[in-house]
């Protein structure tokens, strides 16, 4: 059991003329208690060492000693004379292998215009980043239009069964209550003034030129821009991608290509399939107010035709090959660390939607200068 | 085929200097590898050993000269060009690499699939074969987060060797593995060298195999950044300038000088 008779670990420099000499005594271990210092002034390093009264060590004492000696001005010795034979191995073992200064981490600068400077050069080098990937994809692209491109098509198919078939549920339920809360809403404000029929047009207009298309958007996001983000991520921290390259493999075709063309295919289909779901929704929630289906369906083909419920669809293509985009430069840019595939994974989810929500509303402005 | 009738060296680097943006890594390494020679890069951990490696099969683009394969600059070319010399190589990873969706045989087969006219099914059959050279038989469908890391490793270098390759690169084999496994390697690698006359560059700290097969290596000397000898490694144990390298192949003893009593 612990001793609680131990004498409190002291380090005395005692100055003699030029001669400096540290003296340590009592029990220099980490249950000890705090270490008493007495005497010491910034640069000291001792001539020699006084042990008579140290009791006993642990790690401790060492560590205390090779701070001093870090510290230790130029012009000091390195003198470990006096020290009993089993701390001075560990004192000779510790400096051995000299300090590689270079190695040392510098300060960063943070004043205002470094910070600045740096960030705008960052942000530069993203931009290059980001349009250098997309010039990639584009070439990737025309490589697989002439049938060059190679890559696996059972990685292409996995890709398009995460992103089409298993994203079915989520999408489904999402969907289907904001039809609903379309409803709800249009309804309460609808029938104040007697047009309750009117929340078919609303419900449907929101859904197929809007809602439907940024809902299944954002999901998929979340879901499979993130998990694009996280593999790839962790296939060239685990120099997967290194691999593929030393065996001929263009990691752009064989990665990055299936996975834009799986979520190409996929978010149009996805799209119409929310599209149905969300009107259904809607349709549920006005048949309690008392509009039946068949009203509510057939006061909804005045608002909606094939030309406006395309544009969704036609967004949902370019989404489709944002979230792809992000996702997979995240993962193939990632650091080669655990740490840099969730930042990698949380760039990807953030950059896609904010990407959708931008060029949502570029498509928005461009449809109404178009008239449609 | 294989018996190359060119007297040039079948590796050359050429005042090669590796860094990552301002910081140098290592700066004007020379040094030749001949047809068949098993090459060992040896240095203190942090070097720049597998960095090395990796401009060698070109990875890491040097910040400075040349790699060059039979005469032939490689760090230089580019598109089709650069293919015909990626195409003789077969490179093991640290940690194996192993592509983590597909199983351990699927991880060879691909490779054979996609570059040559073999069936899926004789792929497959070569994959097998390769796996058992490594002891891997029975682990053929095994995906590799279901082995350990040795087995990874060993998955890794029967995936390096699934092409036949001309130059096997090797980072780092025999670490981590059981001394049976490590002589097996050993065994291995010469018997690739001799039966397909393909030439190894590999980077380990294992003394025993470097003694064992090595006939040549390099030393990267931490210190000065640059190359501290380069030579067969049993004659540079005894004979190196440098004492860096001495005590690096004596693990830190020097039995040639005089010993202290």
């Amino acid at each position: 059991m612990r001793d609680h008779s131990v004498t409190l670990p002291k380090a005395t420099w005692q100055r003699d003329g030029g001669e400096v000499l540290l003296k340590l005594e009592g029990e220099w271990t980490r249950v000890a208690g705090r270490v008493t210092v007495e005497g010491y002034e910034d640069g000291d390093w001792p001539e020699a060492f006084q042990t008579g009264d140290l009791e006993g060590f642990d790690s401790r004492l060492p560590a205390y000693l090779m701070g001093c000696f870090r510290a230790k001005a130029e012009d000091r010795g390195s003198s470990l004379e006096g020290l009993p034979d089993d701390l001075r191995g560990l004192m000779e073992l510790a400096l051995k292998v000299p300090e590689r200064v270079e190695a040392k981490k510098g300060e960063e600068d943070f004043s205002g215009l470094v910070t600045l400077g740096t960030k705008t050069k960052r942000l530069w080098e993203a931009t290059f980043s980001v349009v250098e990937f997309v010039g990639e994809t584009v070439l990737s692209l025309g490589r697989f239009f002439v049938g060059k491109a190679r890559f696996r098509k059972s990685d292409f198919w996995m890709t398009v069964q995460e992103s089409g078939a298993q994203a079915l549920p989520i999408v489904s339920l999402i969907s289907f209550l904001i039809g609903m809360i379309l409803a709800f809403v249009g309804n309460a404000q609808l029938a104040n003034f007697g047009a309750g029929i009117y929340v078919a047009d609303l419900v449907g207009v929101a859904i197929v030129r809007e809602m439907g298309v940024v809902m299944t958007a954002i999901i998929m996001s979340g879901r499979t821009g993130a998990a694009f983000a996280a593999h790839l991520g962790s296939m060239k921290a685990n120099e997967e991608i290194d691999a593929l390259r030393t065996f001929g493999f263009n990691p752009f075709d064989f990665l990055v290509l299936p996975r834009v063309l799986a979520l190409v295919l996929m978010m149009p289909l996805l799209t119409i399939y929310a599209n149905l779901i969300g009107i259904l929704g809607g349709m549920l929630v006005s048949w309690t107010v008392g509009i039946t289906p068949m009203l509510f369906w057939t006061e909804l083909l005045t608002a909606i035709n094939p030309q406006n419920s395309s544009l969704g669809v036609i967004k949902s293509v370019f989404f489709g090959i944002t979230i792809a985009i992000a996702g997979c430069m995240q993962g193939m840019h990632a650091g080669k660390s655990s740490a840099a595939v969730g930042e990698a994974t949380t760039r990807a989810v953030v950059a896609s939607i904010t990407a959708i929500v931008v060029l949502d509303s570029a498509f928005a402005v461009m449809f109404t200068l178009l008239d449609i | 085929m294989l018996e190359s009738k060119n007297p040039m060296k079948k590796i050359s680097v050429r005042g090669l200097t590796m860094a990552f943006g301002s910081f140098v890594v290592m700066k004007d390494l020379e040094f030749e590898i001949a047809d068949k020679d098993i090459f060992v890069i040896v240095g203190g951990s942090g070097c720049g050993k597998s960095t090395l490696l990796r401009s060698l099969v070109g990875l890491v683009q040097p910040a400075a000269g040349a790699v060059y394969y039979d005469g032939k600059n490689f760090s230089d070319s580019t598109g089709p060009e650069r293919m015909k010399f990626i195409e003789r190589f077969g490179v093991m990873y640290q940690s194996g690499a192993m592509w983590s969706s597909m199983t351990l045989a699927e991880n060879i087969a691909m490779p054979i699939e996609e570059n040559t006219d073999l069936t899926a099914k004789e792929a497959l059959e070569l994959a097998y074969y390769k796996l058992a050279l490594v002891g891997l038989s029975g682990y053929e469908d095994y995906l590799p987060s279901q082995v350990s890391g040795g087995m990874k490793k060993r998955a890794g270098i029967a995936r390096a060797i699934a092409l036949d390759p001309e130059i096997l690169f090797l980072d780092e084999p025999g670490a981590g593995l059981d001394p049976l496994s490590a002589q097996r390697l050993d065994e291995l690698i010469l018997k690739l060298r001799d039966t397909l006359g393909s030439t190894v560059v590999m980077v380990t700290h294992e003394l025993a195999s470097i003694f064992a097969i090595a006939n040549n290596s390099i030393f990267l000397d931490t210190q000065t950044r640059t190359q501290g000898a380069t030579g067969n490694p049993s004659w540079l144990r005894d004979h190196s300038e440098n004492e860096g390298v001495r005590l690096f192949f004596n693990r830190g003893e020097t039995p040639k000088t005089n010993s202290k009593s």
